[in-house]
């Protein structure tokens, strides 16, 4: 009975004590912070990607919490009508921003892109790129490891492992920027995202000049500049050989994948304008039909 | 055939060295102990460590296949070493089917829970062995099946830890050849000794494990053996060295690679902690043996080990 | 007998395929391809224009900056292109295509075989032929010589240690040197060590090369060459490494990076270098040839070639028999530091010590299996690392772990992946760790500077 009483009674004394102890160290320790700091980390959509350029949502809210001026800050995952919602809280001006999505600019497929060699390091695209072009002649396309899957927190991006080449499911983007920064040979872009995730970009990152291009791979820009001649609108620049459209500028016409001639500029989730002679072909035959 | 040309970033030669290779010769290195067990307990002993290897290698094909849906690791032989092991380190006298009850704790628990070889924290053989010395002590300690001649009912380590006063000159040459009572693996000193050499030659365990942990038993001992009087009292360190799971535990299961630590510095650290604590259970503790249980105790400790003993940096003090 | 501290390995030095066949003079190619980027630093700056006709030893690319080297034409004959060609790797750099018409010196090239001891030049001249012959370090570093020669103010060189340890196994080019062209080296040594004013010389070689070392004693005993002496090394890889070779021969450790040799009051240079610097000094000869071992197990016939810079791999190829078939790595250099080749039709550089040709099964790597904790790699770590540890910080992307556990002082030896029995690409990550730390390191001092 005696041993029974004395284990309580210690126990509870040393519980009490604790507890005591453990008040005075969370008062003593206690940080101050602004409770709306909480609250905008809620809103946020708690993905920790990096893609606002902090390290994680927490830092991001305190920045959203703390700056006077938010315009230069942006969740690319939550979108635009989340950071309305987070300015309206807060009581601040929210930046505006496009909706953009990841989009990968190399179209050397392993049919169009041969293997000149093969490749026995480790399977990791920036290994390759510490020592040498890759697999095939082409030294700027894509690797084919992964290292941008391997990046995305959002399985927006699959590696086809027929082509060789990685693919990005453009409802899963959410342009947090992840694979661009993974991406060693800079392959990956954020562009404008249209509605039904249509798209048209020049999928060759190739400086090299058109007959070196066209040893290494028959899907590369040859930066013949056709589709610099016919673009209406400007959108369209050649620089070192290359072709690059300019998303702000580019008004989904299409003009330019019939000119070129490797079919290196990509057209996504688009009838492709049809070809001259076949307009002359199938007139006669609507006048049929209308007939 | 066409010339393929590789590529790949330096070094592009091997040494040869590989996992199967380095598990078979540890495997080549437990046959003398094998040997010599079967020789001094007859057949039994061959069977329970058939019994135990076949059913850790069919443990891990099973988790692998069906519970991880990966490819089998057997292959890698290291399923077999984990078998021999926890045979060595059971009575020959134990029903089999507690064998392979041991074989599915130091499998699936010790060894696949944690993500298979290379990543277990605990040795999985001793994982097996302790969870039988708690959940079946009749069965684990009955050596009565044991060697006829030598001290009956017990090995010479309770002996010579409660009654030292009884015990007048040991016979080392009956310890080193196997006329010792104990596990199957145990026995005989001068086996395991010769697997450690092997082991030591082909570079598969370096010297800092066992040396630190033997060494510092048998210093141990030598103070212990200080206070007694008569022949024991500067037999002692020998003893305790050739005594119990010592050798077993100090050469094959505290040199396991993933449970040890990875700097010699930490290595030696390592194998004192286990002198120690087995010194200490060995004297002091509840149970006669304390070499599974201090080896465990230090596997717990190796992650800090690592943590905090780095390799020397070159070009620094 | 001396070595390194800690770490090493024991590959096979697999030697003997090339170590017999004396040097030999091919017989000039027809093109050359002279990249302009052969040295650690800025890429040097083309002097000459498509149809200009250059001689045989005449500048054509001048060195941008102090850390450049200045490249020589290897040829006689007429440029026909500056322009983007592929290297071994792929990469396109800026290279001088020339076509050759006979082999027509630039006057005031001593060309002759008579050896010239006699050396009377001041410290400054010594380096400014060095510079102006474009010598770099060549046992595979390509580091510009007269920036190891130029001594900082407030600095001193006690010691000089010349490289003849040629621990990669397979290269033979250093020991041919070393047996063939004794004198030359000497001679340059002795020119070094009065470039660097100092008094004494140790010319560390591997015990696997014994005639090496007798030769090289009889002749410093012959000639007497004062100061120079001989160390037989205890054969270990990576001995060759520059720390390693100070630590062997002088039991002196060069601190972490940033430190250099220097701090220890050392000077390391290699063997073929020293010679380059007698041509250079002594023979007014720039740097436009080496010698460059073709070695393989399985290829036609192993050689030790006098290679003109710029001659292309497939030209080497051709005299040794080709490529042999099925599975084939080349290598520029040797195996445990090479690096692989995917464009025979690039050229050789000042640093290609040798090509090696690996075939069959010792082409291809062995199938990766998980980390057994085996910490193999911990002990034969030279750098006192801990290479498992490195290179999964390295796979997660832990940068500032992998800093702060010392990942820049990797020497890419290649030790760790040699030794790993799970076949793991340790080095293949420690690198990209490695690169991208120092990456950071770079950005945080010009950051601090503002």
């Amino acid at each position: 009975m005696n041993t029974l009483v004395l284990t309580v009674l210690t126990l509870s004394v040393l519980g009490i004590l604790l507890a005591i102890i453990l008040y005075f160290v969370a008062q003593k320790f206690k940080v101050e912070e602004d409770p709306r700091i909480d609250e905008v980390e809620k809103m946020l959509p708690g993905a920790n990607c990096g893609g606002c350029g902090f390290a994680g949502c927490r830092a991001m809210a305190d920045a959203l919490v703390t700056r006077e001026n938010i315009a230069s800050l942006f969740c690319p995952v939550a979108g635009d009508g989340v950071m309305k919602d987070i300015a309206g809280f807060l009581g601040k001006v929210a930046p505006e921003k496009e909706p953009m999505v990841a989009t990968m600019r190399c179209g050397g497929t392993c049919q169009k892109r041969p293997k000149v060699n093969h490749y026995d390091g480790a399977l990791n695209c920036a290994v390759v790129n510490t020592f040498y072009v890759g697999e095939s002649a082409c030294a700027f396309g894509c690797i084919g490891y992964g290292d941008c899957v391997d990046a995305c927190k959002f399985d927006a991006l699959h590696l086809n492992t027929e082509t060789g080449l990685v693919e990005v499911n453009p409802d899963k983007c959410t342009a947090c920027g992840a694979c661009v920064k993974a991406c060693p040979k800079g392959l990956i872009e954020l562009r404008k995202k249209w509605p039904k995730n249509r798209a048209v970009y020049v999928a060759c990152r190739s400086k090299n000049r058109g007959a070196v291009v066209m040893k290494a791979c028959k899907a590369g820009c040859i930066g013949c500049g056709k589709c610099e001649k016919v673009c209406a609108f400007g959108a369209i620049t050649i620089e070192n050989n290359l072709a690059y459209i300019d998303f702000e500028k580019c008004k989904l016409c299409r003009k330019c994948v019939n000119e070129c001639p490797t079919g290196a500029i990509h057209l996504e989730n688009m009838e492709p304008l049809p070809k001259e002679p076949k307009v002359v072909k199938s007139a006669p035959k609507s006048e049929e039909v209308a007939k | 055939m066409a010339t393929r040309l590789f590529a790949s970033p330096s070094p592009h030669i091997h040494g040869g060295e590989n996992t199967r290779r380095i598990m078979g010769d540890v495997v080549l290195a437990l046959l003398p102990a094998l040997a010599v067990s079967t020789y001094v307990l007859g057949w039994r002993v061959l069977f329970i460590t058939a019994v135990a290897v076949l059913s850790c290698v069919a443990f891990e094909y099973l988790i692998c296949r069906f519970l991880l849906k990966r490819r089998a690791t057997i292959g890698d032989l290291s399923a077999v070493v984990t078998g021999i092991l926890l045979a060595f380190n059971l009575p020959t006298g134990i029903p089999w089917w507690i064998v392979i009850i041991g074989a599915l704790v130091a499998i699936g628990i010790g060894k696949m829970t944690f993500g298979g070889l290379g990543t277990n924290p605990f040795n999985p053989a001793l994982t097996g062995r302790i969870f039988l010395l708690i959940a079946y002590p009749v069965e684990m300690t009955d050596w009565t099946t044991s060697v006829p001649d030598a001290l009956s009912g017990s090995t010479l380590l309770p002996t010579v830890k409660y009654t030292p006063e009884v015990v007048s000159d040991i016979d080392f040459m009956d310890m080193l050849g196997g006329q010792m009572n104990g596990s199957m693996g145990e026995i005989s000193a001068f086996a395991l000794i010769l697997g450690g050499l092997y082991l030591l030659c082909r570079r598969v365990i370096s010297w800092h494990i066992p040396v630190s942990t033997l060494g510092t038993m048998a210093i141990f001992a030598a103070c212990v053996g200080a206070t007694y009087s008569g022949t024991i009292a500067y037999q002692l360190p020998l003893f305790h060295i050739l005594a119990g799971g010592a050798l077993l535990g100090a050469i094959f299961m505290a040199t396991d690679y993933s449970t040890s630590p990875m700097t010699h510095r930490g290595m030696i650290i390592y194998g004192v902690g286990i002198g120690l604590l087995t010194m200490i259970i060995r004297m002091w503790g509840a149970y006669p043996e304390g070499m599974s249980f201090a080896i465990f105790i230090m596997n717990a400790a190796t992650p800090l080990i690592n943590k905090y003993l780095r390799p020397k940096r070159f070009g620094t003090k | 007998m001396k070595t390194f501290p800690i770490g090493g390995i024991h590959p096979s030095d697999n030697k003997e395929w090339s170590k017999d066949k004396a040097i030999e003079v091919i017989d000039l190619p027809n093109e050359v391809i002279v990249p302009m980027i052969q040295h650690i630093g800025a890429p040097s700056t083309p002097l000459v224009q498509k149809g200009d006709k250059v001689l045989t030893g005449q500048l054509i690319g001048q060195a941008t900056g102090f850390v450049s080297a200045n490249i020589h034409s290897p040829i006689s004959g007429t440029v026909t292109a500056v322009d983007a060609f592929p290297n071994g790797q792929g990469q396109r750099r800026i290279m001088i295509a020339i076509k050759r018409e006979g082999d027509e010196w630039m006057e005031g090239i001593d060309r002759s075989t008579e050896h010239k001891r006699e050396c009377t030049l001041s410290a400054q001249e010594i380096v400014a032929k060095v510079k102006d012959a474009g010598i770099v370090g060549l046992g595979g570093a390509q580091f510009p010589t007269h920036v190891k020669l130029a001594i900082p103010d407030g600095q001193k060189a006690d010691t000089l240690i010349v490289n003849g340890v040629e621990c990669e196994p397979y290269l033979t080019s250093d020991y041919r040197n070393m047996l063939e062209r004794a004198e030359m080296m000497l001679t340059g040594i002795e020119i070094t060590m009065r470039a660097l004013g100092v008094e004494r010389a140790i010319i560390g070689v591997e015990n696997n090369k014994p005639d090496a070392i007798a030769h090289l004693n009889e002749v410093i005993a012959r000639d007497s060459y004062r100061g120079i002496e001989v160390m037989p090394l205890k054969m270990r890889y990576p001995q060759g490494g520059e720390k390693q070779l100070i630590a062997a021969v002088t039991g002196r450790q060069v601190p972490p990076p940033p430190a250099l040799p220097l701090s220890v009051g050392v000077v390391v240079c290699n063997v073929s270098s020293a010679i380059a610097i007698y041509e250079a000094v002594q023979k007014n000869k720039p740097l436009i040839e080496r010698v460059v071992t073709i070695t393989g197990k399985e290829i036609g016939q192993t050689h030790n070639f006098m290679v003109r810079f710029g001659t292309s791999l497939d030209y080497l190829l051709s005299l040794s028999g080709g490529l042999p078939e099925g599975d084939v790595k080349v290598l520029n250099g040797g195996p445990m530091m090479g690096r692989a080749i995917v464009d025979t039709t690039a050229p050789i550089i000042k640093g290609c010590s040798g090509i090696t040709i690996l075939s069959g099964k010792e082409a291809a790597r062995g199938k990766e299996s998980a980390c057994i904790k085996c910490a193999k790699c911990v002990s034969v770590c030279p750098m006192g690392l801990e290479p498992y540890l490195l290179s999964r910080l390295a796979r997660l992307q832990k940068w500032d772990m992998a800093e702060e556990h010392n990942t820049i002082d990797c020497i890419e030896c290649g030790c760790c992946s040699y030794t790993c029995p799970s076949n793991l690409p340790l080095l293949d990550y420690i690198r990209i760790g490695k690169q991208t730390v120092m990456t950071n390191i770079r950005a945080r001092a010009i950051a601090n500077k503002k």
